[in-house]
């Protein structure tokens, strides 16, 4: 096991990414630009530390009294970019009886990141939007990937929660979630709608990093924004978090 | 009655009672009742004078002319028609009490405080009777007093009452005091010793005393109508004898701590047959408790603004432990468990009493679903391993104070504050001058030399002054608690003690984190010392960073685990009063703040004057790597060195947990079980935004009821002084989104 991964930073305690308490490890890279991506320092492949799958199962196992209801969490930047890396760290996961969770925008190739994607326990799903045109403007790359990763986890019967970010005047449009929900409904293998409301705590990242932030002017959704767009999803009988 | 008989039945063992009698509950909290109308009414009584408390600058009135004693008091009723159990402290609530016992000074200056004078008649008295406190000081050596004003040992218990000790209350309404005193007699009757030594005459004299102060019990619940000589009946008299027990014990003592034990299982029993032979009901029964439990929160001391300074917010530590696991390994959650804690919700949040869950990973699900839902909503338990404080106290042990775990009735300990180590190891530097006033306090030794701190240096030095400082520690108690025997007995907590009981010498320290960090710091970075011109060192240059305490780092956090076993060894090969067995805690209560300010820069970077981390907490906003790994990092600290408890406080903002009320109570179970699974002792819940707490600072009278866990005890937030509010707030909040 000598393949190393590329690590941007782990967190011993998270409480919102996947079931229970999660070790959540933050993979360095990602392909897509999200315009209100809160952790932009992820983006770029070359950076971040690098790991070996022992190294990251030994810093995991220490925390191993904390993980019983929940498990480990890989996140990022796109962790299935790494996908043979994660492969391997998702057989050893298992080995060990441990939970685990990809948290994923699905924009690798399943051709490529499938064996990982059979591996974990469950996916987290963001698909970003529903329509090509808003996925492009949104993340600069279309949805079919992301789509497809969505019809095989529901041929192999893999959980999926779906996480979808609330942004006003963007990802919050009605039209746009009446089209998602209705799109998603049809799925059993979905468990889970979680709708996240856009926040710019992220923001000081992207001036570090001297990029344009595009959303300076954007607000944050009311209460019964988040409350209208959750009725969308519940209304097609999908179940809301 | 129809209780299983047993050995119960034909000496004092309650524990045997208990486990013959007591049924396990798995069920949930939906039997619970809503307050009786009763209860309401009465709540609404006693939020007014609380309230008036507090407008009356936090004492509502004295009793400046009589003595506290069992009887000292004529009934006192808050409204006999709506209480369903009775008695208070005086003949009014929220009245104050004298006792001057302790110390006679500290009443003048309480009293002054408060713009009140002593009566004549007790000045009179205290002209010609001796007080512990007055006994202390005939004793102390000249090094006793400059350690002690110097504030390397601090908040003795040598002006006030000791506390820490717990009577088997449960003990009155399972027998009757008939019972316990003819046990008392024989005992007088028929102890004999080969020769009338020290030992020998001050227990006699001490069970003359406990006969005294258990007909004066009786008369005191006869004052209120009650025939407490006989065994309790059912339900309402289990309560109401118990609570005579206690009154008793806070109408004689004003101790620092006065715990209430472990009494929600044991009444339970009493429930039990009262329900199924149909003589109250859920209701009813619950409301028995609400009432006790107000009563509880109505218990009050007469104490100095400088005692506020060190144990803030009017604390008393009714703490009462709840759960935990049977020998047998049945879990011993009742319905009253719940009961107990339903109070909570039908009378609001509150620190008193001090609810302690004994926790263990083999509690129901159920429960700690309860007790985690209700630390979501009040913040007011706290949780201690059952799993570790078993297999050294049993299955009968209650909580004295915050972490202090002892046998009921077979156990009481010496309670002995803190020593404060960081303090300790600038004597080391600094040759065993003070770092502020620059006097010599500990024996003379050569001081660090040379421009950079070396580990192997410091800490040989270090070691030195911890051996002068354990030493004159015990010592020191030892002077105090011969003095509390005998001008200060707690004659009647130590009548519901068996005649022969295990002392304990509950030393303590302070400043656990900072002297780990220093350490580190001068292990893996560089520091430099910066000297005055009196060739003290009173700052130090930090270059390079090091590994903290709180970060599971094992450079740091072995640092820790090795100062407390060092320190525990050198205090273990003291000479106790009455052999009491030394032991420790890591528990600072709210004086983090004021050992803080009592001691110089430290070579952790930390300035003078600024707070320590309260208990066995990592440094305020040095744990980076989150909640889990802070947690990590205090598990690791070695309970068997510290017997006496290590104390642990957690905050977490509500939305950092989970994104629902469901997720939020799971993760928060998941948290406690890998805390004490780990080796965690003690764990004190906070689940709160920090924008709260900054409004109810400046709007106090809108949060009369907000509670927050600091070391080891519940405050009203807004009882706290406002440096303590911002020592509260400047501590670490965990939180990520």
């Amino acid at each position: 096991m000598d393949a190393k991964g590329r690590i941007h930073s782990v967190e011993s305690f998270g409480a919102l990414d996947g079931p229970g308490i999660r070790f959540v490890v933050f993979f360095q890279g990602c392909p897509l630009r999200c315009l209100y991506c809160h952790n932009p320092d992820t983006w770029d492949s070359a950076d971040g530390t690098e790991y070996t799958v022992n190294e990251l199962v030994e810093k995991i196992k220490k925390y191993g009294s904390f993980l019983a209801k929940g498990g480990v969490t890989l996140s990022g930047g796109e962790p299935l970019l790494q996908y043979e890396f994660v492969y391997a760290l998702l057989k050893e996961l298992k080995r060990q009886g441990i939970h685990t969770a990809i948290d994923t925008s699905g924009a690798v190739p399943l051709a490529k990141c499938g064996p990982a994607v059979q591996t974990a326990d469950m996916i987290i799903l963001d698909i970003k939007a529903i329509s090509e045109e808003l996925c492009r403007r949104v993340t600069g790359a279309d949805n079919r990937h992301a789509l497809r990763l969505l019809d095989f986890c529901e041929e192999i019967g893999k959980p999926v929660w779906i996480r979808h970010v609330l942004v006003p005047d963007l990802t919050m449009d009605y039209r746009e979630l009446e089209q998602m929900a209705d799109y998603l409904k049809g799925y059993r293998c979905i468990s889970r709608i979680e709708l996240l409301p856009f926040h710019k705590m992220g923001e000081y990242k992207w001036e570090a990093m001297n990029s344009p932030y595009t959303l300076t002017l954007t607000r944050e959704p009311t209460e019964e924004e988040i409350e209208r767009a959750k009725k969308i999803f519940a209304d097609r009988g999908l179940t809301i978090k | 009655m129809a209780f299983e008989q047993g050995s119960w039945n034909r000496f004092v063992d309650v524990r045997d009672f208990i486990m013959r009698n007591f049924t396990p509950y798995d069920g949930d909290e939906s039997f619970l009742m809503p307050p009786s109308s009763k209860t309401v009414q009465l709540w609404d009584k006693v939020k007014d004078v609380i309230n008036e408390e507090r407008v009356r600058g936090g004492v509502y009135d004295i009793d400046t002319d009589v003595i506290s004693t069992i009887t000292s008091h004529n009934a006192g009723y808050i409204d006999q028609e709506l209480e369903a159990i009775v008695g208070l402290q005086t003949d009014e609530a929220l009245k104050r009490s004298v006792m001057p016992f302790g110390g006679i000074r500290l009443v003048r200056n309480a009293l002054k405080a408060y713009g009140r004078k002593l009566s004549p008649e007790i000045e009179k008295v205290f002209k010609y009777r001796k007080t512990h406190n007055d006994g202390v000081f005939d004793a102390y050596t000249e090094e006793m007093r400059k350690a002690r004003s110097s504030g390397i040992i601090t908040g003795l218990p040598d002006a006030y009452g000791r506390g820490r000790i717990i009577g088997d209350y449960r003990r009155v309404p399972l027998y009757g005091v008939d019972f316990l005193l003819a046990a008392k007699e024989q005992s007088i009757k028929s102890l004999t010793y080969e020769s009338m030594d020290d030992e020998a005459i001050r227990q006699r004299e001490e069970l003359s005393e406990q006969r005294r102060s258990l007909i004066a019990l009786k008369e005191m619940g006869a004052s209120y109508g009650f025939d407490i000589s006989r065994p309790a009946e059912d339900t309402k008299e289990a309560i109401q004898w118990l609570y005579f027990a206690y009154l008793a014990a806070i109408k004689e003592q004003n101790g620092a701590a006065m715990s209430l034990g472990r009494t929600s299982t044991f009444l339970d029993i009493y429930a039990e047959n009262d329900l199924r032979e149909g003589r109250y009901t859920e209701s009813e029964i619950q409301e028995m408790v609400d009432h006790f439990i107000m009563k509880l929160r109505l218990v009050r001391f007469l104490r100095t603004p400088s005692y506020d300074e060190l144990f803030s917010g009017d604390p008393t530590w009714v703490t009462e432990a709840l759960g935990g696991i049977a020998s047998d390994g049945r879990h011993m959650v009742t319905k009253m468990s719940y009961r107990f804690l339903h109070t909570l919700t039908n009378l609001g949040a509150a620190p008193e009493p001090n609810m302690t869950v004994l926790w263990s990973f083999r509690l129901p699900e159920n429960f700690k679903k309860y007790c985690a839902q209700l630390s979501v909503e009040t913040s007011s338990i706290q949780y201690e391993s059952d799993e570790l404080m078993r297999k050294k106290f049993g299955d009968d042990y209650a909580i004295a104070c915050c972490v202090s775990a002892m046998r009921i009735g077979k156990q009481m300990q010496y309670f002995g504050a803190r020593a404060n180590l960081a303090k300790a190891l600038l004597y080391a530097i600094n040759g065993g001058r003070d770092e502020i006033s620059g006097e010599q306090i500990a024996p003379e030794l050569l001081g660090v030399r040379g421009s950079v701190l070396d580990y192997d240096d410091v800490m040989k030095k270090f070691e030195y002054v911890c051996d002068w400082l354990s030493k004159l520690y015990i010592n020191t108690l030892n002077v105090i608690h011969y003095m509390h025997d005998k001008y200060c007995y707690e004659s009647i907590q130590m009548a519901l003690h068996d005649d022969e009981v295990l002392r304990t010498q509950a030393c303590g320290i302070a400043g656990l984190s900072v002297v780990a960090d220093s350490l580190s710091a001068i292990k893996y970075a560089k520091v430099t010392p910066i000297r005055d011109e009196r060739e003290i060192v009173v700052d130090y240059k930090i270059e390079g960073d090091y590994p903290k305490f709180g970060n599971n780092d094992p450079r740091a956090d072995d640092i820790a685990v090795d100062v407390v076993k060092m320190f525990m060894q050198k205090v273990a090969r003291q000479r106790t009063y009455r052999s009491a067995k030394p032991t420790m805690s890591i528990l600072t209560i709210t004086s983090n703040v004021i050992y803080g300010k009592y001691t110089g820069s430290t070579p952790d970077g930390r300035h003078h004057g600024e707070p320590f981390a309260p208990g066995a907490n990592p440094m305020h906003g040095r744990d980076t790597h989150g909640c889990i790994a802070s947690m990590m990092s205090v598990a690791r600290l070695p309970y068997d060195y510290c017997e006496d408890g290590i104390s642990y406080t957690f905050s977490i903002v509500p939305d950092a947990l989970g994104r629902n009320e469901e997720d939020k109570l799971t993760n928060l179970l998941g948290l406690m079980d890998g805390y004490f699974n780990e080796g965690g002792h003690h764990i004190n819940v906070n689940v709160l935004n920090k924008e709260i707490l900054l409004h109810a600072m400046d709007h106090p009278e809108l949060y009369p009821q907000l509670t927050i866990r600091v070391s080891g005890y519940a405050v009203n937030f807004i009882k706290l002084t406002r440096e303590q509010q911002l020592d509260v707030i400047n501590r670490t909040f965990h939180s990520k989104f």
